[in-house]
């Protein structure tokens, strides 16, 4: 399993590639939400939206031999694509290294530029929600332990 | 109205009145396709605002040294600037407001809350801004009145029969837009002022989407009330009219109460001060009001039937080159329109286009326009909407053409 710092750094990599070019950039960013996972249509409930992001935005997680794995969908293309790189950075690691590590890639590819504020605070919203799920399954592993 | 002499106007020259066009938005010339939400200030606007506050500020009215007065005269001049631009019977009917949405819920506020009764009814139209419905039902919850909307027809222009049969003595006010901001329909509305008249309804006109574009004459359209904001014609934010009818005013209760609107204060009995200064409590914002002078004078220089030919051939040229593309949705197609065209593309939401043509330096708004039961009526949730001004030109259009071609390009490869 590769850590969530090291994804982010193959992150950081990918995109340094494309050159600081914007339409590349978005370009790339809605390819990468093409190969997200589908989420199943049953999963996307209102309660399953993630609350401040102005696009629709779903999310579940489930716990598997102590690791997270995340579904996403959303119904615009850039914000699918974001989604996808955080689950591409959380899928498979545990409850405590997602709560304890840092994201830093968004920056290093200067991503409030090419998104805007608004999606970045929707961003940051997709972020806080997965830490949420992280933060519940640690405190269910805990009781039942 | 007479017919007048079009002159083709010097889109270049006119560009280099505009600083914020020279620059670069992600790396690519700037193109600026979002006039209906504000448009773009000449220099001699920003020059005014300067100008005011390095030589003539000071507080206007009450002062009596030199400053005032000149700051008064100014303040005063553009009152009289704008009563000539909408051909207002007088002076006083023009009063300073921060913009429509103001000048609307003054009229909501000041003249329902005194005249409308339990059981009256207001009409608007589906295809109003929020600002044009939102101070109705509040008023119409206060008063225990009905709110009734005229519906609009798939191309999106006003129901007229539909509207005839809303009307009935109930009818206490009509409030309807000029042009609508989302779809760009010129409303008929001498036909719906006049039809109002006959059963004794007053008629508020949010003229919004029509102070840059469009003729307008409060005299021969016999609208009770006008309202403009100064931000969409070329003028400072933060300010605009209401124009309404000497009669009707000097009838109307106070909205705000302060300085500026009072005549005597004691603290038994106020009496309030005369049109148009009656609506204008407090320190008013005045270096915008003086500054808004000069867009008045910048349109009139160019005269409102060339832009309007300008802009109408910017119309057309869009219609044409987006109704060539595959996958690309026009909604709003009225016969007769403002410079504004929203559309769709199958498939692709609209807050990615309007991101995707950002990175290639073109600004258009995308979502619902503030106008979400118009977008409801269409079954839609927003449109990218392009929108355009003096200073625009076919090549820009050019370019969102190329952007859209290669969003459905990439999107359906
Ligand atoms: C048709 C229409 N009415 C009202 C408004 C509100 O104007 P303001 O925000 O300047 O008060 C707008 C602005 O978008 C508009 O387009």
């Amino acid at each position: 399993m590769k850590s969530i710092n090291f994804i982010q750094d193959e992150i950081i990599n990918e995109f340094s590639l494309l050159d600081g070019d914007m339409e590349m950039t978005v370009f790339y960013v809605m390819e990468l939400g093409q190969k997200l996972p589908e989420m199943k249509e049953a999963l996307k409930t209102e309660d399953n939206i993630v609350k401040g992001c102005q696009s629709k935005v779903w999310m579940t997680a489930r716990m598997e031999d102590d690791k997270i794995f995340f579904e996403a969908d959303s119904n615009t293309a850039i914000t699918k694509g974001l989604v996808s790189l955080l689950v591409r950075i959380f899928n498979g690691q545990s409850p405590e290294h997602i709560l304890t590590t840092d994201l830093y890639f968004m920056h290093k590819i200067g991503m409030e530029r090419f998104i805007g504020t608004q999606r970045s605070n929707g961003f940051a919203s997709m972020t806080k929600q997965m830490k949420l799920y992280a933060l519940a399954f640690k405190t269910q592993k805990e009781i039942t332990s | 109205m007479n017919a007048v002499a079009i002159n083709r106007l010097d889109i270049e020259k006119i560009r280099t009145q505009f600083p914020v066009l020279n620059q670069q938005a992600n790396g690519k010339p700037l193109i600026y396709l979002d006039n209906a939400a504000t448009n773009q200030k000449p220099k001699r606007v920003i020059d005014a605002l300067t100008k005011y506050y390095e030589r003539d500020n000071a507080n206007i009215h009450r002062g009596i040294h030199t400053l005032a007065e000149r700051a008064t005269k100014a303040y005063e001049q553009t009152r009289h600037a704008m009563q000539q631009f909408i051909s207002a019977k007088h002076v006083e009917e023009i009063i300073f407001t921060r913009g429509v949405t103001e000048s609307i819920n003054l009229v909501a506020s000041s003249y329902g809350r005194a005249f409308l009764n339990e059981g009256d009814e207001v009409i608007i139209s589906v295809l109003e801004h929020h600002s044009n419905i939102v101070p109705w039902q509040m008023i119409c919850e206060e008063k225990k009145a009905t709110l009734k909307v005229i519906p609009v027809t798939d191309i999106g222009e006003i129901d007229l029969d539909a509207f005839h049969k809303l009307l009935s003595v109930k009818t206490k006010i009509v409030a309807v837009n000029h042009a609508s901001n989302s779809l760009g329909t010129i409303n008929p509305i001498k036909e719906i002022i006049d039809v109002a008249h006959t059963v004794g309804a007053v008629v508020l006109i949010d003229g919004a989407q029509a102070s840059a574009h469009l003729p307008i004459d409060v005299q021969e359209l016999d609208c009770d009330f006008y309202c403009i904001s100064s931000h969409k014609m070329y003028g400072p934010t933060g300010t605009g009219i209401l124009y309404g009818k000497k009669a009707l005013l000097e009838k109307m209760p106070p909205y705000m109460g302060g300085g500026e609107m009072i005549k005597d204060v004691t603290f038994t009995k106020t009496t309030y001060n005369d049109l148009p200064y009656k609506f204008e409590a407090g320190t008013p914002n005045i270096a915008d009001v003086v500054a808004l002078n000069e867009a008045i004078q910048f349109i009139n220089e160019l005269g409102k039937e060339n832009i309007a030919a300008h802009e109408n051939e910017l119309l057309s040229y869009t219609v044409k080159k987006l109704s060539a593309i595959a996958h690309v949705k026009l909604i709003g197609t009225a016969d007769k329109k403002v410079s504004v065209q929203s559309f769709m593309i199958d498939g692709i939401h609209h807050f990615d286009i309007g991101q995707m043509l950002d990175t290639r330096g073109i600004a258009v708004r995308t979502g619902h326009h503030c106008t979400q039961p118009l977008m409801d009526r269409f079954g839609i949730e927003g449109t990218v909407r392009a929108s355009f001004s003096v200073y625009n030109t076919k090549e820009e259009i050019d370019q969102l053409a190329e952007g859209v071609e290669r969003i459905i390009k990439f999107m359906k490869q």
